[in-house]
């Protein structure tokens, strides 16, 4: 455990020397910010329609995070590789396991930092409104958000470990990432298993179907988690595999 | 401390060493000396736990290399041929993060002990992506020293440092050699001649010569080599120097030189020079060059040696003739 906090912070850190992150944190705050502005003057102006923070969130998750997370992702493990770091990372007393999950710790705690700043417009829009908006409806997005970025950014950290070029590494997890959007897509067309199966696997679905109206169901909870350490242990087994080439 | 034996790696089909046997003790210096391609990296990362080799069996401290990697990975410090390093960070940081990895106590009092050692404590605050190749090699060997190991690979330690660093290095190697375990690599047979106890000379995959630096350089120096110009028809020279008791080859060079090979024991010049004036022969340069470890070097890494015990690969170079008629000869046999 001491490894990957160790591997987390340094992570975490670096993150604040490096320009990509300080362009994306302000990238995501100008997005969120006009639109939330846009929100609050249309509602204003028109005095029909409450301002809606889920319309804030809605942007967040796309397009930001689906970009941001493969571009924070991309340098994790790939670069490790390219530079040799990895060997002496890997020739520390530290598992391979614990070099993926420390990266993936590292990036998640950014990624919550940005996300706990977007409270800021919760936070203001709470005054606006009466009586005041849902908490309980805001907490369960806030957690379904986080939940939803904690796979996302395991998958970004699986891709980068089978990559060593970053570029490679950033349009795969992009791939990806659509590719696990849109799966739900053809089920509306198909009827059965295959149809359940795929809005199943749909990493959005498992958030814009539950989490969103504030429903906190144990099996959407455990879809993130699963996804999470499923991509962590293939990141893994991708290190481990200088061993048998 | 280093037992290995019957290490085979391969890469895919491509055999980058087999059947590789050796040890080396506490307090013992022990280095690699090889072409690029030789296997010497892949025998180091084995024996660092960064990957496994395919056969044989490899032990650091006791410790199996594949069961034990971790504890293995404890008792060694190790440097990279690259250097790797974390451009965006800065020294200091840098040093602590691997103490820290390492799982070092007091960690920013051993970062300031191994600054000093390297003798970068003025630069502890730059970033790395700002220093010259040599400052990056030495925060890459501080990084190797920060939990004082009793094991210290060095991939090529010296490579893209001045003169004075080189020597600086050296002594610092020299110096933990004699209470730890030393393993480095090098191209320079100077370097390994000066640093090392042991040398252990490596080819494509195999062990072609291992001995102290002082012995091979002895048994080299036995077969110094004499270079004698005259005026004039070669040939009665030649026939002067034949008849001289102790000489053990003579032969003409493409450049119309004379050539013969004279024994460790005993300098033959003056009797040479004696002998061509007494015949009136001319003579117009006498010249001795021992026979440099670069020679032997060359020698081992350019044929296919590993056929040949290492023993024998050092008898064949201090015969007359030829490494490759010599061995031939000996598989005729």
């Amino acid at each position: 455990m001491r490894n990957i906090w160790i591997i987390a912070k340094k992570e975490y850190i670096s993150f604040y020397h490096s320009p990509i992150a300080y362009v994306i944190g302000v990238v995501t705050f100008l997005t969120l910010g006009i639109f939330f502005w846009l929100q609050i003057d249309f509602a204003m102006q028109t005095q029909q329609f409450v301002p809606d923070i889920r319309n804030i969130l809605d942007i967040l998750i796309f397009p930001l995070l689906f970009l941001s997370v493969p571009v924070l992702t991309m340098r994790a493990i790939s670069d490790e590789n390219r530079t040799g770091t990895l060997e002496l990372i890997m020739t520390a007393p530290v598992r391979d396991w614990e070099l993926i999950a420390g990266k993936w710790l590292g990036t998640y705690l950014f990624f919550l930092t940005i996300i706990a700043l977007t409270w800021i417009y919760p936070f203001v829009l709470n005054f606006m409104v009466d009586p005041g908006i849902d908490q309980s409806l805001l907490t369960a997005n806030y957690l379904g958000l986080s939940l939803l970025t904690a796979a996302m950014t395991a998958i970004g950290i699986l891709l980068s470990s089978l990559f060593k070029n970053q570029i490679a590494a950033l349009l795969a997890s992009l791939g990806v990432l659509i590719i696990l959007w849109i799966i739900s897509a053809p089920a509306q067309l198909m009827q059965g298993v295959g149809a359940n199966l795929l809005r199943h696997l749909s990493i959005t679905d498992h958030y814009y179907e539950t989490f969103r109206y504030g429903i906190v169901d144990l099996k959407d909870i455990i879809y993130y988690l699963s996804m999470t350490v499923l991509a962590l242990f293939l990141g893994t087994r991708a290190v481990e595999s200088r061993r048998w080439r | 401390m280093i037992n290995v034996s019957d290490l085979t790696k391969y890469y895919g089909v491509n055999c980058a060493v087999e059947n590789i046997t050796f040890t080396a003790k506490k307090g013992e210096i022990l280095g690699f000396l090889g072409p690029n391609g030789a296997g010497k990296t892949t025998i180091m990362r084995i024996l660092t736990g960064y990957m496994p080799p395919t056969s044989g069996k490899a032990s650091v401290g006791g410790f199996d290399v594949i069961d034990q990697s971790l504890e293995v990975r404890k008792l060694v410090g190790y440097l990279p041929e690259t250097v790797p390093l974390y451009q965006d960070m800065r020294v200091f940081d840098y040093l602590k993060f691997m103490a820290e990895l390492r799982h070092v106590s007091d960690v920013e009092e051993k970062v300031d002990i191994v600054l000093e050692q390297v003798g970068m404590v003025e630069r502890s605050e730059s970033f790395i992506s700002k220093l010259s190749k040599g400052m990056r090699q030495r925060v890459g060997l501080a990084q190797a020293l920060i939990h004082q190991p009793e094991v210290l690979i060095l991939d090529e330690p010296t490579i893209g440092l001045d003169p004075a660093q080189i020597i600086e290095v050296r002594k610092l190697i020299q110096e933990i050699g004699k209470e730890k375990t030393v393993l480095l690599s090098t191209h320079i047979l100077s370097e390994a001649q000066q640093v090392c106890d042991r040398v252990m000379i490596i080819n494509k995959g195999h062990i072609v010569a291992e001995d102290t630096p002082e012995h091979l350089q002895t048994r080299m120096v036995g077969s110094r080599r004499v270079t004698v110009r005259v005026a004039g028809e070669t040939t009665p020279a030649i026939a002067v120097i034949n008849k001289i008791p102790g000489i053990l080859s003579v032969k003409l060079t493409d450049n119309d030189s004379i050539q013969f090979e004279n024994p460790a024991d005993k300098d033959l010049r003056p009797l040479v020079a004696k002998a061509l004036i007494k015949a009136r022969i001319d003579l117009l340069e006498l010249s001795s060059r021992g026979v440099k470890l670069e020679d032997v070097f060359l020698q081992l890494t350019r044929d296919e040696p590993q056929e040949l015990s290492p023993r024998e690969v050092k008898d064949e170079l201090l015969a007359e003739e030829p490494a490759g008629i010599n061995k031939n000869e000996k598989e005729g046999k």
